[in-house]
This record gives C-alpha cells, sequence and structure tokens, in this order.
C-alpha cells in the first residue's frame, strides 16, 4: 500500500468526468459571488448560507408540496432573488460608506444569523430528496456517474451562459457592467446605479438558487451544508479573478478537477491540499487569479 | 392595576405552595435514602441521547422504588430491601458534552449534594474528567455508555463500566468474518477501511487496521478523509481500484449518506460492508437511507428485534415509551438502563451507603443473562472495573431495517451475502 496509486482508466476517466461535472456546479455558485464582488467590490460572506437556503427552499418545496426538485428551480431562484434584494435594500445599502470592516462584518453576521435561524428552525437533522425524478447512475464515454450530477452540470453550464448573455448582450447588462466599472460615470449617463445595485445581489443570489436547487437532488441539507460549498467558492473567484465571470467557470472546472485527481493519485486526504497548493501558486504568480482585471 | 394584583396574587400562593412542599418533604428526608448523581448532556448537539438516558433511568427508578411484578433484580417489592426498604433519589446535572463541567459537577455532586454514587456520562471525554474526581473522592462512578478503551486502562479502583468498548466491538466485526466464512465455505482476502477523520473514525481505523492484521486479512486501503467533503468521488475512485471483499466504514451520518449516493452513481459494488455504527445507526439514515443501503452491516450493542429472546425488552420498552413521548428504547439508553439498575443493585448488596461497601459489592456483581435487556452474557467486573460479560452484536440492514444476524445464536435473520450489485437491483 503505497501513497501513490496508478488506477484504472476506467476509474481515471470516471474521476475525470465527476470532476468536471461538480466543476459546473462550483463555478455557478462562484459566479454569483463574483458577480456581486464585480459590481460593488464588497464579498458576501453569508455566501454559503445563501445557497443552504436554497436547498431548504428546494427541500421543503419537495417535502411539502411533493415538487419534484427540478420543477423548484425558478421557485428557489425567485426566492434568493429576492433575499439578494431584500440583503442590499436592508443592509448593504446602509453600510457601504461605513468602515471596510463593517462591510465585511455585516454579510459575516448575516451568515451565522441565518445558520443559528436554520438550526433554530428546522433542526440539526440532515434531510434529502429522497424520490426525485432524476436519480441514479448513466453512462457517459463508457463510464458510470450519478444522473443528477451530469443533470446538474448542464443546468449550471446553461445558467452560466444565460448570465454571461445578459451581462455581455443585453441593456440591463451594459448598465450593470457600467455600474461596475464607474458608478458616477454611470450614475451621469442616467443609470439608477441604486436599482443597478441591488439587481446585482438579486441575480448573484438567484445564481446560488439555481445550483442549489441542482444540488439539493443529489446532497443532503443541514444548517452548515453551506460552509462546505462556500470555501471552494471563494477559492474558485480568487483563482478565476474577482470579478470576472468566465474566471469563475474555467476556475471551478479546474478546482472539481484537481480536487478528484489529487484524491485519487496521491490521496483522499490531500485532495483539498492540491487544491489549495494551486491556489496558492497562481495567486503567488498572478495576484490578480487567472481572468482578473484589479 | 388588576394585572399587577393578580401577578401579586399568584406569588403570594406559589410562595405558600412551596413552603406546605418543603414542610411536606423535610420528614422524608429523615427516611434512610440513596442519591445518585446522575451526570448526562441535556443540552447541545445530542441533547436527545442525555434526555433518553434520564428518562430510563426513571423507568429504573419505578422498577426499584416501587413493587413492580418483574424478572429483576429490585423489582417486586418496593425500595431497597437489604437498606430497611429505602429509596433511590437522583440528582440530574447537565454538563454540556464539557470534560471541564463535567469536572466540576462531579465535585458539586460529592461535596454538596452527598450522592452516594455518581453515574454518566456518555461522553468519554466528561466521563474521564468526573471520574477523576470519584476516584480522588473515594465514590464509586459506574459509567453504562462511553466506548473509549482507555478509561478501563487507567487502574482506577472506583470506576466501573458496565458497556463495551470500541475493542469489543471492532473485535465482534473480524469475529464475524471469521465465523462466516467458515458456515459458507468462503474466504474474505483483503479489507478497505475508510474513515472520517475526527477521534472517533481514526481511532476506529487504528484498532481495525491492527486487528485485520491480527486475523490475517490484507488492508489494500486505508483511506481517512475530511468529513463533510463535497464530494467522495476519488475515495470511492480508490475503492473500485483496491476492490477490497469487505468495506469497513466509520462514518458520521453525513458522509454515510453521501458514501451510499456516491456508490450508487459510480456503480461501486463492495460484497460487504461492515459499519462502525454512528451514522449508520442514525435513524433518519435509516428511515432515509435504509433500502439503498441494504445490505449494510453495523455493530451494536443492542437491537429491539432480540425481543423474541429476551422477553424483559418489551416490557422495559414500554414503560420507556410512557416517558419518553413514543420513542423507542434505543442502543445509549438500553445500556444507560442496564447500568444504573447494576448500580443499585451493588447498592442494595452492601446494604449500606458506606462507600467502600458499596465498591465491594460493584466488584462481586454477577447479574445472569436473563436479568438483563442486552444481548450480554452477565455483568462482572474485571479488575480494571471493566464488564467482562459484554458482547457486541452485528445487524444488516435487510428490507430498510436491521435485523441481528451476529453472534449467531442470536440471530433473527440469516446474513445477506453478497449485496447486490447496483446494477441487478430494481
Amino acid at each position: 500500500m503505497s501513497i501513490f496509486t496508478i488506477p484504472s482508466s476506467e476509474v481515471l476517466i470516471q474521476g475525470i468526468l465527476s470532476g468536471i461535472l461538480m466543476g459546473f456546479v462550483y463555478a455557478l455558485i462562484a459566479a454569483g459571488l463574483s458577480l456581486i464582488f464585480g459590481l460593488m467590490e464588497i464579498v458576501n460572506f453569508a455566501h454559503g448560507e445563501f445557497l443552504m437556503l436554497s436547498m431548504y427552499t428546494t427541500f421543503w418545496a419537495y417535502a411539502l408540496f411533493a415538487l419534484d426538485p427540478l420543477l423548484s428551480v425558478p421557485l428557489s431562484a425567485g426566492v434568493l432573488f429576492l433575499l439578494g434584494w431584500l440583503t442590499y435594500r436592508g443592509i448593504i445599502r446602509r453600510i457601504l460608506g461605513g468602515p471596510m470592516l463593517a462591510q465585511i462584518f455585516a454579510t459575516f453576521g448575516l451568515g451565522i444569523f441565518l445558520r443559528a435561524a436554520a438550526q433554530f428552525l428546522w433542526t440539526p437533522d440532515f434531510r434529502q430528496v429522497s424520490k426525485a425524478w432524476v436519480q441514479g447512475p448513466v453512462r457517459i464515454l463508457g463510464v458510470s456517474v450519478g444522473l443528477p450530477q451530469a443533470v446538474a452540470s448542464v443546468a449550471c453550464l446553461a445558467a452560466f451562459g444565460m448570465l454571461y448573455w445578459f451581462i455581455t448582450r443585453t441593456e440591463t447588462g451594459f448598465a450593470l457592467e457600467a455600474t461596475a466599472q464607474d458608478r458616477q460615470a454611470a450614475a451621469l449617463m442616467g443609470i439608477n446605479t441604486e436599482r443597478m445595485f441591488a439587481l446585482g445581489w438579486g441575480i448573484g443570489a438567484a445564481c446560488v438558487g439555481v445550483a442549489g436547487a441542482f444540488l439539493a437532488n443529489f446532497f443532503y441539507v443541514f444548517p452548515h451544508v453551506g460552509s462546505l460549498f462556500a470555501l471552494i467558492a471563494y477559492v474558485t473567484v480568487a483563482l478565476g479573478g474577482f470579478g470576472s465571470i468566465p474566471g469563475s467557470l474555467v476556475a471551478g472546472v479546474i478546482i472539481g478537477v484537481i480536487e478528484v485527481l489529487g484524491g485519487l493519485l496521491i490521496a483522499p486526504a490531500f485532495k483539498y491540499v492540491a487544491v489549495f497548493v494551486l491556489y496558492l501558486v497562481v495567486v503567488l504568480v498572478r495576484p490578480q487569479g487567472l481572468f482578473g482585471k484589479f | 392595576m388588576i394585572r399587577r394584583r393578580y401577578f401579586r396574587w399568584v406569588q403570594v400562593s406559589l410562595m405558600a405552595v412551596a413552603a406546605v412542599l418543603a414542610l411536606a418533604t423535610a420528614p422524608a428526608a429523615q427516611t434512610r435514602e440513596v442519591v445518585i448523581g446522575v451526570l448526562y448532556p441535556m443540552t447541545g448537539p445530542v441533547a436527545q441521547i442525555g434526555i433518553d438516558a434520564v428518562n430510563v433511568v426513571k423507568v429504573a427508578l419505578d422498577i426499584i422504588n416501587n413493587d413492580v411484578d418483574i424478572n429483576m433484580p429490585l423489582g417486586k417489592g418496593a425500595g431497597l430491601p437489604r437498606l430497611g426498604g429505602a429509596k433511590v433519589r437522583i440528582v440530574v446535572v447537565d454538563h454540556q458534552g464539557k470534560p471541564d463541567l463535567g469536572l466540576a459537577e462531579a465535585e458539586r455532586l460529592i461535596t454538596q449534594e452527598k450522592v452516594h454514587a455518581l453515574f454518566g456520562a456518555y461522553f468519554s471525554s466528561v466521563t474521564n474528567t468526573a471520574s477523576q474526581v470519584a476516584e480522588r473522592m473515594g465514590i464509586p462512578l459506574l459509567n453504562a455508555d462511553s466506548s473509549s478503551p482507555a478509561l478501563t486502562e487507567r487502574g482506577f479502583k472506583w470506576f466501573f463500566r458496565t458497556s463495551p468498548h470500541d475493542g469489543h466491538f471492532s473485535l465482534a466485526m473480524f469475529d464475524f468474518m471469521r465465523d462466516f466464512e467458515k458456515k459458507r465455505g468462503i474466504k474474505f482476502k483483503s479489507v478497505a477501511i475508510l474513515n472520517e477523520d475526527t477521534q472517533f473514525g481514526a481511532d476506529s481505523a487504528k484498532v481495525q487496521d491492527e486487528l485485520a492484521k491480527k486475523y490475517g486479512y490484507e488492508v489494500v486501503a486505508r483511506i481517512p478523509f475530511r468529513t463533510g467533503t463535497t464530494s467522495l468521488d476519488a475515495e470511492i475512485g480508490r475503492l473500485k481500484t483496491a476492490n477490497a471483499d469487505v468495506l469497513l466504514p466509520s462514518l458520521y451520518t453525513s458522509d454515510a449518506i453521501l458514501l451510499t449516493r456516491t456508490a450508487k452513481n459510480l456503480d461501486y459494488n463492495p460484497k460487504a460492508i461492515i459499519a462502525q455504527n454512528a451514522g449508520y445507526t442514525d435513524p433518519k439514515f435509516v428511515a432515509e437511507m435504509g433500502k439503498e443501503a441494504e445490505g449494510a452491516i453495523t455493530r451494536a450493542p443492542f437491537a429491539l428485534d432480540l425481543a423474541a429472546k429476551k422477553p424483559l425488552i418489551p416490557v422495559i420498552n414500554e414503560m420507556f415509551k410512557k416517558l419518553s413521548g413514543g420513542r423507542d428504547i434505543s442502543d445509549v439508553s438500553a445500556r444507560a438502563f442496564t447500568g444504573f439498575i447494576t448500580l443499585v443493585d451493588a447498592i442494595n448488596r452492601a446494604g449500606s451507603t458506606d462507600p467502600a461497601a458499596i465498591q465491594k459489592a460493584l466488584r462481586e456483581t454477577n447479574l445472569p443473562a436473563d436479568h438483563l435487556i442486552m444481548p450480554w452474557t452477565g455483568v462482572r467486573f474485571d479488575e480494571k472495573g471493566q464488564n467482562a460479560g459484554v458482547r457486541a452484536i452485528l445487524q444488516q440492514l435487510q428490507g430498510g431495517a436491521y435485523h441481528t444476524i451476529y453472534p449467531l445464536e442470536l440471530a433473527t435473520r440469516e446474513a445477506l451475502y453478497p449485496i447486490p450489485a447496483w446494477s441487478q437491483r430494481k
């Protein structure tokens, strides 16, 4: 039993494939974070808890109204859009002029509040969608992968494409981009920057709303589930470049694959070591990240 | 104004009631009674376990203090006969799972509450500190439910444990593999150990690694991973590569769920899974993943399906359900019940509340198997204070519920082997 093992080609292909699939999900979660940061240079430390809430939305829609996770995607995205919008209107707008630390701790505190509230309301039990439409394995390229993962990654990729199209091809997207580049100039051009900020928060949160709904299809839900994914999302954003939407996609896939390969070739205990070593190297060589503008 | 006057009235009348109660209980305190300090986590993440344990102790108190017709020590007749019918009273404290609080509370129970013995405390870490106080002050502490093997290796003279520890549990798995090979004429060659990386998983994996070598099985993979990971794809990939005959997972609930789902998606088909309790016996896991985890075996100290062979189980369970709001007695509460009865039985045989007499009586304990709800051969303590009559059992998920499959003479079902491959299930 050595530390390095050579897996069979089937296991290797399976690993890389499932890494890519998971990578698309990571990417969409990170895109929401990146969008908000690019817009107003605030890191949303409650991002993981937003994800947790979207997973609970999906779970409760399933448990109470027998709504399959696939059907509750618009619901989850809508609920999260509203949450993002309200977070901006209720909290972020009020602390924009405050010191840097206040901005950090506001979302950090919101995260802790949401997590504790979830535990209080819904107990720390692990819950899951047990009879989803989409479940079980599917064979791709001669290997078996999870159908829910495959569906989730295709859907996340599609959502990603829509987000990118929206930002780069629509009038509102241009307005968002303009606000991100220079909010005073944008305001002078007649753009309601206040509305753009709220919209940015809404869309950023809606991204995790979509990702969370698909995640709930195959991952268990509990109050701390967000923190598992949030750490990866922060690394994805930093690796891809703060504020860069395409950067999150590339970085998400890289992290998904490195995670599996590190685990397969070296040892599962070191899979996050591999991810973070890559991250450190990239940040040292290119502090702004792979696609960063700053 | 009326409201304020009303509150005043309630206050006064409450004080009057309290005064009457104090007067009424004062004479009772003068008759001899036995006081036992009970330490459990009543708040925090495992509060339910503490609440269940205290409820089951109350069931035991009912049997001891009242005249209950049951085939157990101290069932018939009220109170402790050798102490002139003295009643047993408990003082419950909440240690919240904190070793320092356990230590302080143990001290307070002994010096302030003047308890004659201590009972608890579930967390091995808290049992550790509380028993240090008991040892120093010369008061017996009976532990019914902590599984760290180290607790009975300290050379303590006032510490007694009725429960099996992790060494016994892992031993049962390998005994099962050996006996099962003989029975079916098969041969397991290799095992793979998959464990989460906190103390529970790490210690369990260490013991299993040692035992595997001792029993002559090759450990083809030993995979520790960070608990609460977002994906087990790499781990399953490694397990597929290793292709062991038996998978030995030590996982908490979240990881057990993820393992089962990932194994299905990636088409990983181990022929046998023998789990170290924890996640696999979480009622939530059984309820939701029971069907998908078909064939998984777990170690357990107690099983409700032993009722046919242990007629005491349904009787105690019914009494427990009245206090617990319908919850069934389970692993920890069954062990707590057995431990508490053992302790009070010893105090009765001592015929005195003198600590040294109780200690001597505990050493001479010899409860036969038919007086227990546990699948043990009895309760008798070795020189280390460990119950030598313990026996772990193995249960297997069949049709979404656990059934006892080992030891063979207690089995209620034939073991299912090999576990059907995912592609062959409907």
